[in-house]
């Protein structure tokens, strides 16, 4: 970590756990939500919301403690923070840092806007998206969602 | 054809339409040479929406071959009412037969039962979304009566709720076929059509009026505008007028000039069209029987 960012550094250093850094501003929470993370599992979690950022103006930080992060999980997150970062920290290093890759395909997370989707009634299925250069598109329906993503995040 | 199922028709090259058009002219020539193809096949027929042609023509091209049907009748008899979910469904009724015809009102509903059972799946209907068996039997009929190479159709009327609008219009992109689609605004092909259709390298061209286009058309395709997309009456009175077509509409129109429609119709077709040349809903509806012979027989074989 750079001075800069010491500086700025809203909350505190974390053990061991995932750092997600560069967070669209004002994310933080559906970033939450997207990885099922909602206070009642025993991880530490601490949010910073709209921290300037050199870069974008502002951004969002997330920590988790006591949990790292896997490709997969994290790649999910592209969608609504393309810029985001993953820092795996162990023993307060950071040990491991990547970007978010655009995942193929969404499984869950997201819920289809159609309601006459049949993804949106009580069959046993988990929605199902395929992702698009500039959206992701419903398997069951075909409904393309380009715009606010985050709308449709599917939390609880 | 490497297909389990016929979810939409996207899925199909055009050496596979063209094989199962084919397979169907054959049959329609000489139908006595597969009577006995298929005995002892049974069809399962899973119509949670009401039906006529698509039904009957299922029903009646599996018996043609030799086959039989199991119905689940009509919806109100069956599952639906005691809440049973069409995953639960399909499941147990897999077990009754060797493949299964499914019309449902949610788009997506054959995609999700292809994903639980083993026989085949065949989508005769998902809500607003695909129609492929009678996008089948349309080619069939254009091919039959124009050609399906270096064609200009018309697609008119609902298109952004229409299935079979949105089954044709990406099947066409296989072909040499020149697309032009008629529509008031509020009605205009969905999002993720015209998104199949730009993939596919199709050029959309739209229009408000038939008047603009109808002189270069070798097919119109009409569909029905339904009432309950109008907030009110009065504005679904005129929009239903503006795409209806009758004697005097057509007086522009190349005499050759195939006029389609899925059916039923309410008034969008004047009946006064229908002993001239160009009314061609009749055949086309006719057709489904040989078309689904076809393909049955293709994913059954
Ligand atoms: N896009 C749609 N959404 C919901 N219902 C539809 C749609 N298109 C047709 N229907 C309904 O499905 C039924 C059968 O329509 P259709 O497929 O045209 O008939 P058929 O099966 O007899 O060829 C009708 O009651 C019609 O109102
Ligand atoms: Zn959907």
């Amino acid at each position: 970590m750079s001075q800069d960012d010491d500086h700025q550094l809203r909350v505190s250093k974390i053990r061991d756990g995932t750092v997600i850094d560069h967070v669209t501003a004002g994310r933080a929470l559906t970033v939450l939500a997207i990885l099922d993370i909602d206070g009642s599992g025993d991880e530490t979690v601490s949010v910073a919301m709209n921290v300037p950022s050199g870069e974008t103006g502002r951004k969002d930080i997330v920590k988790v403690e006591g949990r790292e992060l896997n490709q997969d999980e994290v790649d999910v997150l592209s969608l609504i923070a393309p810029e985001a970062t993953i820092n795996i920290v162990r023993e307060y290093e950071v040990v491991e840092k990547s970007r978010v890759d655009r995942p193929e395909v969404v499984l869950g997370v997201l819920s289809c806007p159609n309601r006459n989707c049949i993804s949106a009634g009580a069959e046993p299925i988990e929605s199902r998206f395929s992702v698009l250069t500039d959206g992701v598109r419903c398997a069951y329906c075909e409904t393309i969602i380009r715009a606010e993503l985050a709308e449709h995040i599917d939390v609880g | 054809m490497r297909h389990d199922h016929v979810l939409s028709t996207k899925q199909f090259s055009r050496s596979e339409i063209e094989a199962v058009l084919d397979r169907a002219a054959e049959i329609d020539a000489d139908p006595g040479s597969v009577a006995d193809r298929h005995a002892g096949t049974l069809l399962g027929l899973l119509f949670f929406e009401p039906s006529t042609r698509t039904k009957m023509s299922f029903e009646a091209a599996i018996k043609r071959l030799g086959g039989e049907v199991v119905d689940i009748g009509p919806v109100g008899a069956s599952s639906v009412e005691k809440g049973e979910t069409l995953a639960d469904t399909v499941r147990v009724v897999e077990g009754y037969a060797d493949a299964l015809v499914l019309r449902h009102p949610s788009e997506g509903a054959a995609r999700m039962a292809s994903e639980f059972v083993s026989v085949p799946v065949l989508n005769a209907g998902d809500g607003a979304g695909q129609h492929p068996t009678q996008t089948l039997l349309d080619l069939y009929t254009i091919r039959e009566r124009v050609g399906l190479t270096d064609i200009t159709i018309g697609i008119m009327g609902d298109l952004k709720y229409g299935r079979t609008v949105h089954s044709l219009a990406e099947a066409l992109t296989r072909f040499d076929v020149s697309q032009h689609f008629i529509s008031p605004e509020s009605l205009s092909l969905p999002t993720n059509v015209r998104y199949d259709l730009h993939e596919s390298g199709a050029q959309v061209r739209e229009h408000t009026e038939l008047d603009a286009v109808l002189p270069e058309l070798d097919v119109l395709y009409v569909t029905r505008i339904q009432r309950e997309r109008f907030p009110d009456e009065n504005e679904y009175r005129a929009v239903a007028g503006e795409f209806g077509i009758d004697r005097n509409t057509l007086a522009a129109a190349n005499e050759d000039l195939a006029v389609m429609h899925p059916l039923p119709r309410v008034d969008e077709v004047a009946p006064d069209l229908d002993s001239t040349p160009h009314a061609r809903y009749f055949e086309q509806a006719h057709n489904g029987v040989p078309v689904r012979m076809a393909l049955l027989d293709t994913l059954l074989s």
